[in-house]
């Protein structure tokens, strides 16, 4: 196993006290129980398991506040509201990258990919403005100081969301890299916005005080025309200096841009810039600009003088600024490989040794040095959620990026992350639906988690259990729709919904449970004397056939129905048919017996002689075949139901033989 | 889809309802409510559909919706319905139905009666009482509510207690209920049963039974044609759409086959009857179209109402009285469409009135179409 290389987070259990007494804990799917044990400091580590048992059980043998259990989650940002609105979003993305498999080649599929990184972007833009108007909103400053930080931590992944599309994503060649990385500067650096739109909203910007920085932030992050624009409003309201202005224009206008289109070769551009560089160098020094400091501080910037350029720090706010206005100053053709040697001595210079790196600038340098496992795995450390190393790691997989890394645990890193993410959702009580779709696209193990995980969701209703079912019958997750049906079954049993309890063994095809409800059935039958739940009895159709029992239940209200409708014969021949063909259980042969009593008693003669032999001989096992005799001697009604039937019998049959002797005679 | 507009709620949306309209009102509906469920804390909220200041020059709208107000809810929204208005009626999974009441002036909630265990098991005081109300359908000033529990319920407005009570009315779950008549409604069950029942008997047995043969598929949800009383369509666990004519038979006229999964809502659109529109557990929304099948006969679309005036003309009345009951699939004279392609969620509900469609799903999002027949 590898060492850690960072010292594990210390997380404060609010309530518990670790110094008082020694705490235990258990893993759960997506959080740990902790909680306090009965012994104290002292006590040596090994014993504290045994403690686990009694305090979680919540016995309160020991003292008060050792019968507390906590419940520490680990991925705490999915509980933010606002949040939620990132996984939803991002959900709909994810699936659509899973589905727009590799039929584009090339230039069009990198394009897609591109697209699908923009609009994961957009959304974290999107959720950081919600958040941002939630933190203006709220009156409550704990509320607000939260909010605070998840949108600078917001701010903070679509930084180095950005960063890796332009590196990896789109992998920018020497040349449009500039050109991109430019773009992510002026997007990210917006704490000089605010001074730039002061001083173009007054009145004279150039007599403004701060006139002059804002023309370095538009030249420090090569917005030139616009630097152009506010020069122009300055030289003309210095008309002695005309002609020095004039020249620094040109200089500026002239500079030379990679461009996007193929228009031009990179030794081109090359040549052009060398030209352009030495026309700038021969200005300053010639002494040209010697008069005004400001202007010859931009021609030293132009230049890419690094003492210059490290004296605006403070309006670059940024180490990784400082590196791009360095590389368009001194190195526009910078190629990607070469990135790494001025990201590392523009942090040094920067930073000075006045201040160590952040681990923000950890991960930018690590993307500037093309390590993406570093990146990601530095994400993972700093984030408080798995959100952003998933979803990163996954368009990167789709990139062909992360093929050859595989780790010693799981499968490969991409579904590693996927499956920490969606058991994420699966530990929320409302987003567990979102994670279902993610273990679908994690081929090893994402099947093994979801059966895991779906059968802890709890069935608050009808309507939720059906969704539940929903997910696993379309996975053909037979076991876990058994589970479900037989938690749904058992609830409604609990209620005396017996109709309902029937319904949902039948869509199980439980058997067992099946003929546990029919008994119930055909005990309160016994009891009250009519049947419940018609509407479903009549009804059981093929379904019928689950168990012997159903079977029988619906077999014998077919007999009850046919009684009062008042086929005789056939209710007969069906009530026969029961008993000899054994569907009927033997305990129940009592009851079809005595049904069959007001048949025997009608006026006209329904059974047929063979019938009666049949009826009789299955009295006879009843009472003869029946281990528990004393049952039948000892109770009256029993034994006066035994012999009113026999009677009825002998009698049937008496009339029976003289009705066949005489039909046959005649 | 250009006309559709899209927020994420942060709540997984179980029902979304249109204001109705005041009688004679021109404007399209701006105002709707949501109800969400599966949450710790669930909600009613009322939304503007987006405002019609910004309307365009050629009538687009722009701006998604936006919250004017909610209230916390007990127990996950199961149905919901306005009962005028202000008032909305809210069916809870604990099995309370609720009257909210939405004061316009100050744009706030407030509970104004509440049923505590209008649905219950077993018994009404014991701690698990409770069963989910499942359906609730409104003709102001009565609202009859299912459950759960196979109970049906009819209570007035005003009044504190229970009308009437059908205990055991249903032996499996009741999925939905609507009204066929002031005093009749009708009932779909979790054995693929319709029924109808009727207030004016005495007795607590449905007045009819139809059935899916076979099967035995549960049905989810129930809507009647607005103008032709004897046609109604049901949505089942299977996705199909049936349609029944309550005058004969005791199955379904047809059998269409749609989703892939659990219909969860079906509505005829209440002034275009010729357009249905169902939604879904596998995440689609479909728009049924039988106004297309004959040429001759001239759309009503965009006409505020049905038109009398084209049903005088004998011929064409009996087209429009047998669009959905002769429909023959194999002929292929209805048009579907799939008003959502790439949805993955569920679709839990949806609501037509005049050309606004708004639907909410599990994906915790609402949209609102202000222009479904563009």
């Amino acid at each position: 196993m590898d060492e850690l290389d960072t010292e594990p987070p210390l997380v404060v259990v609010p309530g518990a006290d670790p110094s008082a007494r020694q705490l235990c804990f258990a893993w759960g799917p997506a959080e740990v129980l902790v909680c306090e044990t009965l012994f104290g400091r002292a006590g040596q580590g090994g014993r504290c398991c045994r403690a686990l048992t009694g305090s979680i059980a919540g016995t309160g043998e020991g003292a008060p506040s050792s019968s507390r259990v906590f419940v520490v989650r680990r991925d705490q940002d999915i509980y933010i509201q606002t949040l939620r609105k990132l996984f939803n979003e991002s959900h709909g993305i994810f699936m659509g990258l899973q589905r727009s498999e590799e039929e584009l080649a090339g230039k069009s599929r990198k394009a897609q990919l591109v697209q699908v990184s923009k609009n994961y972007r957009s959304v974290i833009r999107a959720c950081m403005e919600d958040m941002h108007q939630a933190a203006v909103s709220t009156r409550d400053p704990a509320l607000q100081g939260q909010y605070s930080t998840q949108v600078s931590i917001l701010s903070a992944m679509e930084l180095i969301w950005n960063l890796c599309e332009i590196l990896f994503v789109e992998a920018a060649a020497a040349g449009p890299l500039l050109l991109r990385l430019l773009d992510w500067v002026r997007l990210h650096v917006c704490d000089v916005d605010s001074m730039v739109r002061e001083v173009l909203s007054s009145e004279s910007p150039s007599k403004h005080k701060l006139f002059w920085n804002v023309v370095d932030v538009f030249v420090l992050q090569g917005r030139m025309d616009e630097a152009r624009h506010l020069l122009s409003k300055e030289a003309s309201a210095n008309p002695t200096s005309m002609n020095m202005y004039k020249i620094l224009d040109d200089l500026m206008k002239k500079m030379p841009v990679p461009s996007l289109g193929n228009t031009q070769t990179l030794t081109e551009l090359e040549l052009k810039w060398q030209h352009w560089h030495e026309e700038c160098q021969r200005y300053l020094q010639d002494g040209t600009f010697a008069s005004n400091p400001h202007m010859e501080s931009i021609c030293k910037i132009l230049l890419g003088d690094e003492e210059a350029i490290l004296e605006k720090k403070e309006l670059m706010t940024t180490w990784y600024h400082f590196l791009v206005t360095r590389l368009l100053y001194s190195h526009p053709t910078v190629k990607p490989l070469e990135l790494r040697f001025y990201a590392q001595s523009s942090m040094d210079l920067f930073l000075g040794g006045e201040s160590s790196p952040e681990p923000l600038d950890l991960i930018l340098m690590a993307a500037f040095e093309f390590e993406m496992h570093q990146v990601i795995k530095e994400c993972s450390i700093v984030l408080s959620n798995w959100w952003f190393v998933a979803h990163l790691t996954d368009l990167l997989d789709h990139c062909k990026l992360l093929q050859s890394h595989n780790l010693y645990f799981g499968s490969n890193m991409r579904e590693f992350l996927l499956l920490e993410y969606a058991s994420g959702l699966f530990s929320h009580h409302s987003l567990w639906q979102l994670g279902v779709d993610y273990f679908d696209h994690c081929p090893e193990y994402g099947r093994v988690y979801l059966e895991l995980h779906i059968e802890r969701i709890p069935l608050s209703t009808e309507q939720k259990a059906l969704k539940v079912l929903r997910i696993c019958e379309q996975r053909q997750m037979h076991e876990q729709v058994r589970s479900i049906c037989k938690i749904m079954a058992m609830k409604a049993l609990r209620n005396n919904r017996l109709g309902s309890a029937l319904s949902w063994s039948i869509r199980a095809k439980d058997a067992a449970f099946a003929t546990l409800i029919s008994d119930r059935f055909l005990k309160d039958y016994c009891e009250r004397g009519c049947f419940s739940d018609l509407d479903l009895i009549d009804n059981l159709g093929p379904s019928m056939l689950l168990s012997d029992r159903l079977t029988f239940l619906g077999k014998y209200r077919e007999f009850h129905r046919l009684y009062g409708e008042k086929r005789f014969p056939e209710a007969a021949r069906l009530l026969l048919t029961l008993m000899t063909a054994h569907i009927a259980p033997c305990s129940f042969w009592m009851t079809l017996l005595t049904d069959a009593l007001p048949l025997l008693e009608q006026k006209e003669v329904i059974f047929s002689a063979e019938q009666t032999y049949e009826l009789m001989r299955c009295l006879e096992d009843l009472t003869a075949g029946n281990p528990d005799k004393q049952k039948f001697q000892d109770d009256d009604v029993e034994t006066t139901k035994v012999e009113m039937l026999r009677l009825a019998l002998a009698r049937n049959l008496a009339r029976v033989i003289v009705k066949e002797g005489t039909v046959e005679g005649s | 889809m250009e006309d559709v507009s899209a927020k994420f709620v942060s709540q997984k949306i179980s029902r979304t309802r249109w204001r109705p309209l005041p009688a004679a009102a021109l404007q399209p509906p701006d105002l709707f409510a949501t109800g969400s469920w599966d949450n710790e804390d669930n909600r009613i909220s009322i939304w503007s559909a987006g405002d019609l200041g910004n309307a365009g020059l050629n009538g687009e709208y722009h701006g998604e919706p936006h919250l004017l107000c909610d209230i916390q809810h007990n127990g996950d929204v199961m149905d919901m319905q306005f009962l005028d208005q202000e008032r909305i009626v809210v069916a809870s999974s604990t099995g309370a139905v609720t009257i909210f009441r939405h004061h316009q002036n100050n744009q706030t909630l407030s509970a104004n009666h509440r049923w505590e265990k209008a649905h219950y098991h077993v018994d009404q005081d014991t701690s698990c009482g409770g069963a989910a109300c499942t359906g609730v359908v409104c003709n102001n000033p009565e609202i009859v509510t299912v459950g759960e529990d196979g109970r049906i319920n009819l209570f007035r407005a005003d009044q504190k207690d229970a009308v009437r009570t059908i205990d055991n009315a249903d032996s499996s779950t009741l999925h939905a209920v609507t009204f066929l008549r002031t005093t009749e409604i009708l009932t779909v069950n979790s054995i693929g049963q319709l029924k109808i029942w009727d207030f004016r008997q005495q007795r607590n047995e449905p007045s009819q039974i139809f059935s899916l043969a076979g099967d035995r598929v549960p049905l989810h949800c129930v809507d009647r044609h607005p103008n032709q009383q004897h046609i109604v369509a049901t949505g089942g666990q299977d996705g199909m759409l049936s349609i029944w004519d309550i005058r004969q038979g005791t199955m379904p006229v047809s059998l269409l086959n749609a989703h892939e999964a659990e219909m969860w809502e079906v509505h005829f659109h209440p002034s275009d009857p010729d357009h249905l529109f169902t939604c879904s557990e596998d995440g689609s929304l479909w728009h049924w179209d039988t106004s297309t099948n004959v040429s001759e006969k001239p759309s009503f679309l965009h006409q505020g109402g049905r038109s009398t005036a084209y049903l005088s003309h004998s011929t064409i009345n009996q087209s429009v009285v047998s669009a959905w009951l002769s429909n023959d699939p194999t002929k292929d004279r209805m048009e579907i469409t799939n008003l959502i392609p790439n949805q993955t969620l569920s679709v839990n509900s949806l609501d037509v009135l005049g050309p606004c469609l708004v639907y909410g799903t599990d994906a915790e999002a609402i949209y609102v179409n202000r222009q479904l027949f563009a």
